[in-house]
């Protein structure tokens, strides 16, 4: 899936999909029930990021996305921003965006071409589910100062829909594969 | 930029001080709130920053909308406590980290993003040992500051277009014209980038 890229191609790269991950967390696009609900898709951004960059450039672009909302962007779905995002108790979960990707791009990469959207769901759902609610659900325990069992009640709520969004990350990522056989 | 960010201009002594002393400063607070606990500290903590928002001068309508966020997870915390173990520890642990999220969110409100990211250029200057380039960090930036509303305007354009034929489709109809614009872009910034002799390295 590699074809050698120049450094100023990945940082344009780079730079896009951090753009990109921003856009899907202000552009609210989805009225799933048929009325306006806000639905964040944010993290369908960090995995497909992950997908399409791979893990090297994916977690980079994770990264920079995250710096821009450190910087004072109010760039987290319902526009939330600054440092003060990073002293809340869902830190764990931006923390571990930039891996996730990694994990998710790494296990695509790895696989290689052609893209199996079985294997990339499972992708997803180890790197955008299983990874990032190992780093996510501790901290927001200990910031919260809720028991490690309270928290993990808390989060389950968030799986049934985190599924959803790997489903649809892996079905996105199949068509723009199709579409874009030179990534 | 300034209309993007969430700056508000001001000339009080928060907003002359030095963007890297804000940020020790914000360091030393996060790393002290571990250790001062109890529930009068957690008042005296979001009392002092309250103060400082006024001395800063932040208008109290941007102070409401830092701190609505907080509500959505800080009332239904607040109520777990005060159940599971009562008044004193509720407002010690919520109360202390609604004041780190505002001191936090202070400094954000008083620091331009520019010199924010000179700190971060700076900041970043130790790592070149390990392989990272300063200059590269700070011409990212400046691509990643760029890109939001170029890719905000993309997903609007085809959020809008995909309304105009019914919306049908479902969210892959959405999502993959927008990743594929998304590519598109970056191969234009990568070239423009390449013309202008930019990241070769």
């Amino acid at each position: 899936m590699a074809r050698p890229r120049s450094s100023a191609q990945d940082l344009a790269l780079i730079a896009t999909f951090a753009g990109f991950i921003a856009a899907l967390g202000l552009v609210p696009a989805f009225s799933p029930f048929g009325f306006p609900v806000p639905v964040t898709i944010q993290s369908l951004g960090i995995m497909l990021t992950g997908a399409i960059l791979g893990a090297r450039r994916g977690a980079s672009a994770v990264l920079l996305f995250l710096a821009l909302v450190a910087l004072g962007l109010p760039l987290l779905s319902g526009g939330r921003g600054g440092l003060g995002v990073f002293a809340g108790p869902s830190a764990g979960y931006l923390i571990g965006f930039p891996i996730a990707a990694a994990v998710v791009g790494w296990l695509i990469h790895r696989r290689g071409a052609p893209y199996s959207p079985v294997w990339g769901f499972f992708a997803m759902v180890v790197g955008g589910i299983a990874v990032l609610y190992s780093i996510g659900i501790p901290v927001t325990a200990w910031r919260a100062d809720l028991s490690l069992w309270a928290a993990v009640t808390g989060s389950s709520l968030f799986v049934v829909g985190d599924l959803v969004k790997a489903l649809i990350a892996a079905s996105v990522a199949g068509a723009v594969f199709r579409a874009r056989p030179d990534l | 930029m300034t209309t993007l960010g969430l700056y508000v201009p001001g000339n009080s002594p928060l907003h002359r001080m030095p963007a890297s002393a804000k940020l020790l400063l914000l360091v030393a607070a996060a790393i002290g709130s571990l250790f001062v606990t109890g529930p009068y500290a957690a008042l005296a903590a979001c009392a002092f920053v309250l103060t400082l928002y006024a001395v800063a001068r932040i208008p109290w309508r941007v102070l409401l909308v830092q701190a609505r966020p907080i509500a959505w997870f800080g009332v239904p915390l607040l109520a777990f406590h005060v159940i599971v173990n009562g008044w004193a520890k509720a407002v010690a642990v919520v109360g202390m980290f609604v004041a780190l999220i505002l001191l936090a969110a202070l400094v954000t409100l008083t620091t331009r993003v520019v010199d924010l990211t000179d700190v971060v250029v700076r900041g970043v200057r130790p790592l070149r040992r390990v392989g990272v380039d300063p200059e590269r960090v700070g011409l990212l930036v400046a691509l990643g500051i760029r890109a939001v509303p170029v890719m905000v305007t993309v997903a609007a354009e085809v959020r809008d277009a995909r309304r105009a034929r019914g919306g049908a489709g479902g969210p892959s109809a959405y999502l993959v014209p927008v990743v594929l614009r998304a590519l598109r872009q970056a191969d234009r910034v990568g070239e423009a980038l390449v013309a202008r002799g930019a990241g070769e390295s």
